[in-house]
């Protein structure tokens, strides 16, 4: 069973207007970044600055627990885990 | 003669990439979702202001209009800000400190808070835009400002708020004969709710798509309290915190002051105080983080700073590091207490977050973050009409009589002075 990563409406012009990307053979949330980069070149930019971490604005769920508090990007994966990726709300 | 400001800003710019943006109604780094701030040419604003040019102009905050992002005059809440710089030292004296002062936008134009200030500058950008409905999400006294400030500019307005909140802020944006939204849920769900409506509809939501714009208002604050105080900058100032971004601004106020010329120094520690029921900023200070832990439900009487995912705590921390200060948090019971402790030295009736921050400033001083021989300004941010319900039944009941001399010697005047 793979992985399911929901894309955020605005990277879905990356994803081919694919709201669920089904992974595979992935362990860790940075494998599956990767994983994601190989068939939709030009997102892992979008995710990670420069030095590789996820950016400050985009926020990463494991089953929705926000990576941070989890191992970041070396946070271990599952079959059948649901990761989401959603870009943080301004306001206030 | 240079009339307006255009020219003084430039655009917008990503806080984290750098990207540029056109000065339009967004918000957001379509690249990497950073927050997009206003850019400013601080070349020629030096040129154009000076200490006396903004003694020459009316007492409100569009006297540092150079440092405001609209481009003509001010077309809505031209008479907002500069409200008393109140020598407190009847609570000086109880803090601990050497000198201490209230900035009191309990009496801001029109609606009694500091959200008076961002709404005239967003309500002023939205115009510019050609935006004709205004909107917000808001805990309360945002909502006040928009209805009001949106009534007197002739736009129509949505305020979307919380649906439990006190009914002094509901009534106090119903009567504006605005459309008030309530939402089952806290405050995050409604900005959610907000968020997916604002590119919906094409409506300008002061703290959505005009937020750039919106957030820049505050910066008032900073410049007032330096030109209140001659000039000069307080030791430390205390700052309430929701979002976050009061705090920011006013850091970012003083470092502007230095850049075009109006100040030498930038040395001010700022502070943040939250309530303990809801303190992600506070908490990720205290631990030495910078990653904030979203408050799923807040829990607290200061409704006005129930903000659990802060949007801008990452760069209130920062701030917070930056000046040398530091965060504190009260509890209830601590917010109530700090409401009184105001009101009975100074005469001035705080709501539920100016509790927050005289709770705050004090255990700053009792903990010797804040030294009793330094300068502390508190920035008392909304009135305490509008949160009565947090402090009723804690402020004891009037006495009843009948209208007789009798009974007044006999249940008042010897009651109190016989004994």
């Amino acid at each position: 069973m793979p992985i399911k990563v929901r894309i955020p409406t605005p990277l879905r012009k990356i994803t081919k207007d694919k709201e669920v990307v089904e992974v595979e053979k992935c362990a860790t949330i940075g494998q599956i970044i990767e994983s994601l980069e190989k068939r939709f070149p030009g997102i892992k930019e979008r995710l990670c600055d420069e030095k590789g971490e996820v950016r400050r604005f985009i926020n990463v769920y494991l089953n929705d627990e926000d990576i941070r508090f989890l191992k970041s990007q070396e946070t271990g994966v599952k079959e059948g885990d649901e990761v989401s990726i959603v870009p943080a709300i301004a306001g206030g | 003669m240079h009339s307006h400001s255009k020219g003084f800003f430039t655009g917008l710019k990503c806080r984290e990439c750098g990207r540029l943006y056109p000065a339009e109604a967004t918000h957001v780094c379509e690249f990497c979702f950073g927050p997009l701030e206003v850019d400013y040419d601080y070349a020629t604003i030096k040129k154009a202001i000076s200490r006396e040019k903004i003694a020459s102009r009316p007492k409100s905050m569009w006297r540092y209009k150079e440092l405001l992002p609209i481009e003509g005059e001010p077309t809505v809440g031209a008479q907002v800000g500069f409200t008393p710089l109140v020598k407190a030292d009847r609570l000086a004296k109880e803090l601990g400190v050497r000198e201490c002062y209230i900035k009191n936008d309990t009496v801001n134009y029109p609606t009694l808070s500091f959200k008076d200030r961002v709404v005239s500058v967003a309500l002023s950008r939205a115009k510019e835009l050609g935006f004709t409905t205004v909107a917000c999400a808001s805990t309360g006294n945002l909502a006040n400002s928009v209805a009001a400030n949106a009534a007197s500019a002739g736009l129509k307005s949505y305020v979307l708020i919380p649906a439990d909140l006190e009914q002094g802020k509901v009534l106090g944006s119903l009567v504006f004969g605005t459309n008030v939204v309530g939402i089952h849920g806290a405050y995050d769900q409604v900005n959610r709710l907000c968020s997916e409506i604002a590119g919906k509809y094409g409506w300008a939501f002061v703290n959505v798509n005009i937020r750039p714009y919106y957030a820049e208002g505050s910066k008032s604050i900073g410049y007032e309290i330096a030109e209140q105080l001659g000039w000069k900058l307080p030791d430390n100032i205390v700052v309430p915190m929701a979002s976050g971004s009061l705090l920011t601004k006013i850091h970012k106020a003083i470092t502007e002051m230095k850049k075009v010329g109006l100040m030498k120094t930038t040395k001010c520690r700022i502070h943040g105080a939250q309530a303990t029921g809801c303190a992600p900023i506070s908490h990720a200070f205290k631990n030495g983080s910078d990653i904030l832990k979203p408050v799923a439900s807040p829990k607290t009487i200061a409704k006005s700073l129930a903000i659990g995912t802060p949007a801008d705590g990452y760069y209130a921390i920062q701030s917070i590091r930056e000046t040398g200060a530091s965060c504190e948090d009260a509890t209830d019971v601590e917010i109530i207490e700090g409401i009184q402790l105001l009101a009975g030295c100074e005469g001035i009736f705080a709501e539920t977050a100016g509790g927050v921050t005289v709770a705050c400033a004090k255990k700053l001083v009792a903990n010797g973050t804040i030294a009793a021989t330094e300068s502390i300004v508190l920035c008392i941010t909304g009135h305490g009409l509008k949160t009565q319900e947090a402090i009723a039944g804690h402020c004891g009941q009037p006495r009843l009589i009948h209208a007789k001399l009798s009974e007044f010697d006999e249940k008042i005047y010897h009651a109190d002075f016989k004994k």
